[in-house]
């Protein structure tokens, strides 16, 4: 039986699928219906009834986004029933909303602005008093003005189904309902900005650009967030040049239509103190200045040539765009330098020549909702790819069985078949490894033997070699935290293993929105662009920082929190020539660098980023760059020019992404080299550290947007994190401080108990600056206690 | 985040627990929120009223997400989430029992205890609830309920009589 029908709206006859609602049909036909509580990603709540449409037979009007269609059905928007219906509601819905729209940050954009000029009366019979509501304090990312709320409940549901933390609800009933957390708690979600736009009116705003733009005043120019692999679509708003606020552009097969609150707030760092607005030189007494370009780029060329190219250091940031990087590893190339790299999150380089040509999902993203099982491993995949936990969650929810390795319970906002808590993730791979060649009887490659010689395969192992054996489809998926780690080129190994043998595509994320990007251009020292290997290799990231060379040309890096070297990789560089490209100027940048120049953020250059799923998306630039910063691409083509090497004369951007596209069309397959050896390193005693980049400290422009920093995840992050048991073995309780200590440095935090910690580790954030001096994020760390408890609120309140 | 060491389903009493478990087993696996108003009405007969930390308690018990306890505590006019008398008065005032003297039985007893509707007694022994909308007794109008009993075809003498008695 066919499950096409035929419905007639408004004397026009259309198609129509069986359990389609009214509104979808009229939607998909361009012909507008009102409405405040339908949206298309969300259940329907039909409680606003402002979509209120005559139906032929029906008694009386009914709600187009809750009324099934049925073939033959006879449907009237504008007849005089539907329009009286939808006018009596707008009355009504505006009884208790206020008429504060000049102050209301809504105002221009609000659907209720335009739907009550569209579709209201002109004269209210309501005389009586409005309610008043108490506003919430959301937290930093959020205003609200909840008397302008019309309980269209978008907000709740976005939170119950889609970021699967329900935080708000609807308490109260009747002339007393109100939209809230009850408790006045802070939203706690990394997605939960999405209500703001969610919110048809003015009650959930976005803070940080509260009062500070009106709506008909901005350009929205299209951009892509490189601040994780997703690569996000956006919208800029800018005005005069300058980005007001950001906003999801939809895109189903990348965001749908969601960001996370790291895409939309971080454009506030491109406006931060510590912007660098002008080239800035070290003079001979040592001494910094502001200069024009032309000296800038001077000083810098001069101090390259001066330098022998293999005692020379090129990183760059894994956030930069296509062109960028590529510009960068053809500087490279002109000076004749390997050493080139942008793994400065990277652990363990070891298997860098088995690699794939570029690191990814091996599928779209949405190809993620229909997998059947999913095995994570060493992931915060809501901080990392908070748009992707959110396709896995859907996943789950259609049945996907998904089991993770983590060091902690990472909270995902779905269940897992096996939860699997391991410090080691070498080891519990190397059970699953074993596992799965015991069942699917393939064997364990000999490479991988020594590595599952003599590990104990548990139930739990079984089950997720089960999981993945069983399903249709599977996905093993490597999440940041094993990019950092030293041993992460044998779990990469076993779940190579693990995914050739089960069938199932093995995944890795990276650092930054554009690692994909990076590895295809080339900014790595032991592969030309497209892959193919290069002989000999130059220096990768860690050992071009820990093994001193004469000049490093860094590319919008900050070393002592991009490297998982942490403070230890400046050491090199205080006694080098350092040329720096970067939006920002830092207090350790003007101790090593020698020449500062200004280059645009994301927000400011046009550009290309690789995505997941390999798409390249590209952006024209959105905002003028900051005072006489320029787009990171032209930088490097004036510095290519000035060295006097050949071909860096492009007039735009497109034209780099057009040469980087030629040159890999040209590139035949390539073959990774063959595994090699690999064997399993027990941790060493003492305490381990946990060390990873958290949600708000991955580039340095998401470092230095002020919303962000001021979030409940932002504060935790900066917080010495033990389990219960190693709380207690050190005296220690949540609140308190301790002081730690590596032989590079010290570091002193506040602790934060949390239960899944297992015992003998600690979490230690990457990133910032509080532990930056503890040097390598794999030194043992020693903890003296300062405080063992949390002092007296008294004291804390300010 | 649920980074408690101690869940707040400590918090609640073995009796407590005892009752919810039943109306839990009243319902299909999974649909423990059905045993939502049976635990609530639990918890307040042990404690007077729900302070949040019950109510998070029976949030953690139930596997429910919190906000979705305080929706219903704060929807539902029999469940109290002040500190509130021994005894709750509700006077019905709607159609039936406003033709009957209704208010008048409210005014009454305003007068009487010296509190206004949403008050309790300074003794702590009465408290008046706000407001009562039908409580379906229209045919014993007017009425009202004390403690969960039905008193119908109220006189101003039969309201003081209940009163007094009480302790």
């Amino acid at each position: 039986m066919s499950d096409e029908v035929r419905i007639e709206v408004d004397g026009v006859s259309l198609p129509a699928r069986k359990g389609q609602m009214v509104i979808e049909v009229t939607d998909e036909a361009g012909i507008y219906v009102p409405r405040f509580c339908y949206h298309k990603k969300l259940t329907v709540a039909a409680n606003c009834r402002m979509c209120l449409v005559e139906v032929e037979r029906a008694p009386k009007a009914l709600p187009a986004c809750a009324t099934p269609v049925a073939d033959g059905m006879k449907v009237f928007t504008r007849s005089e029933r539907a329009v009286a219906a939808q006018k009596a509601v707008m009355e009504f819905l505006l009884i208790n909303h206020p008429l504060d729209c000049p102050i209301c940050d809504q105002g221009g954009e609000c659907e209720l602005q335009d739907l009550a000029l569209g579709f209201g009366g002109d004269v209210s019979q309501y005389t009586e008093r409005k309610r008043i509501v108490q506003d919430e304090n959301l937290g930093p990312l959020i205003s609200t003005d909840m008397t302008r709320c019309i309980h269209c409940t978008r907000c709740v549901r976005f939170g119950t189904e889609i970021a699967g933390i329900r935080e708000l609800g609807a308490t109260g009933r009747g002339e007393n309902m109100e939209i809230g957390t009850y408790v006045g708690e802070t939203l706690v979600s990394e997605l939960a900005g999405n209500v703001i736009d969610l919110c048809p009116v003015g009650a959930l705003t976005a803070r940080p650009s509260r009062y500070t733009a009106r709506p008909w005043e901005l350009m929205a120019q299209e951009a892509v967030s490189p601040h994780d692999p997703v690569g996000s679509n956006l919208y800029v708003h800018t005005r005069g040049g300058k980005a007001m606020r950001v906003v999801p552009r939809e895109n189903e097969a990348v965001n749908e239509t969601w960001i996370a609150d790291r895409d939309r707030f971080s454009y506030r760092g491109a406006y931060a103190e510590s912007r660098l607005p002008r080239p800035m030189v070290r003079d001979a007494a040592g001494q910094w200045r502001e200069t024009d370009w032309e000296a800038a780029l001077q000083q810098a060329v001069a101090g390259l040539q001066a330098l022998e190219p293999s005692r020379l250091g090129m990183l760059a940031s894994p956030a930069s765009t296509l062109e960028e990087l590529y510009l960068f590893r053809r500087l490279a190339e002109g000076l004749g330098c390997t050493n080139l790299d942008h793994r400065l999150a990277q652990g363990d380089f070891r298997d860098q020549a088995q690699a794939p040509v570029m690191p990814g999902l091996g599928m779209a993203p949405a190809a993620v909702e229909q997998l059947g099982a999913v095995l994570v491993i060493g992931s915060d995949l809501r901080g990392e790819v908070p748009l992707l936990h959110l396709r896995l969650r859907k996943a789950v929810q259609a049945g996907a069985v998904v089991s993770a390795i983590n060091a902690r319970d990472y909270d995902y906002r779905f269940p897992l078949a096996t939860d699997l808590r391991s410090a080691d993730p070498a080891a519990s791979l190397a059970a699953v490894a074993q596992a799965v060649g015991e069942i699917s009887g393939k064997p364990v490659p000999r490479p991988l033997q020594a590595a599952v010689q003599g590990v104990s395969v548990e139930q739990a192992h079984i089950a997720i070699a089960r999981s993945l054996l069983d399903a249709g489809s599977a996905l093993v998926l490597l999440g940041n935290q094993i990019q950092h780690r030293r041993d992460g080129a044998l779990v990469r190994a076993l779940a190579d293993f693990v995914a050739t043998a089960t069938g199932a595509v093995c995944g890795r994320l990276e650092v930054g929105g554009n690692s994909a990007g990076a590895w295809l251009a080339g900014v790595l020292p032991h592969r030309a662009p497209g892959g193919q290997a290069q002989t000999p290799a130059g220096l990768d990231a860690r050992r071009m920082l820990t093994q001193p060379q004469d000049g490093y040309v860094l590319l919008n890096v900050e070393p002592e929190l991009d490297s998982t070297l942490g403070a230890e990789a400046l050491e090199p560089l205080a006694q080098a020539f350092v040329v720096c490209l970067t939006p920002f100027v830092s207090e350790r940048m003007r101790q090593y660098a020698d020449v500062l120049l200004p280059i645009g953020t994301f927000l400011e250059t046009s550009g290309t980023y690789v995505g997941l799923a390999g798409q390249w998306q590209s952006q024209a630039g959105a905002a003028r760059p900051l005072g006489e910063a320029r787009p990171g691409w032209k930088v490097l083509r004036v510095l290519g020019n000035l060295l006097s090497l050949p071909g860096f004369d492009w007039s735009a951007s497109d034209a780099v992404a057009t040469e980087l596209r030629q040159r890999l069309g040209a590139v035949g397959p390539v073959e990774p080299a063959a595994p090699q050896v690999l064997e399993r390193d027990p941790p060493e005693g003492g305490l381990q550290r946990l060390a990873s980049l958290p949600l708000y400290a991955v580039d340095s422009l998401v470092r230095r947007a002020a919303p962000l920093q001021a979030t409940v995840q932002a504060q935790e992050a900066r917080a010495a994190w033990v389990g219960p048991a190693e709380a207690e073995r050190l005296g220690v309780t949540a609140g308190g401080r301790i002081e730690l200590r590596t032989e590079h440095g010290r570091a002193e935090l506040p602790v934060h108990v949390h239960a899944s910690l297992a015992a003998g580790c600690i979490a230690l954030a990457g990133g910032i600056p509080e532990t930056a001096d503890l040097g390598a994020w794999d030194r043992p760390v020693q903890v003296r206690v300062l405080a063992a408890e949390a002092p007296d609120l008294a004291e804390t309140v300010e | 985040m649920s980074t408690e060491l101690e869940s707040p389903a400590d918090r609640l009493s073995v009796h407590v627990r005892e009752e919810i478990d039943a109306w839990v087993r009243q319902y299909p696996p999974g649909r423990q929120q059905s045993a939502l108003l049976g635990a609530l009405h639990a918890v307040q007969h042990e404690n007077g009223y729900l302070t949040v930390t019950l109510m998070d308690a029976v949030a953690d018990y139930l596997e429910l997400p919190r906000i979705s306890v305080y929706e219903v505590a704060s929807f539902y006019s029999m469940f109290e989430t002040e500190p509130v008398g021994r005894h709750s008065i509700s006077v019905c005032t709607n159609l039936s029992c406003m033709l009957r003297g209704g208010d008048e039985v409210v005014a009454h007893l305003q007068h009487k205890l010296g509190i206004a509707l949403g008050e309790t007694t300074a003794d702590g022994r009465i408290y008046l609830k706000r407001e009562e909308e039908c409580l379906a007794a229209c045919a014993g109008a007017p009425m009202m309920m004390v403690d969960h009993r039905y008193y119908e075809n109220l006189t101003l003498e039969a309201v003081d009589r209940i009163v007094d008695g009480l302790e």
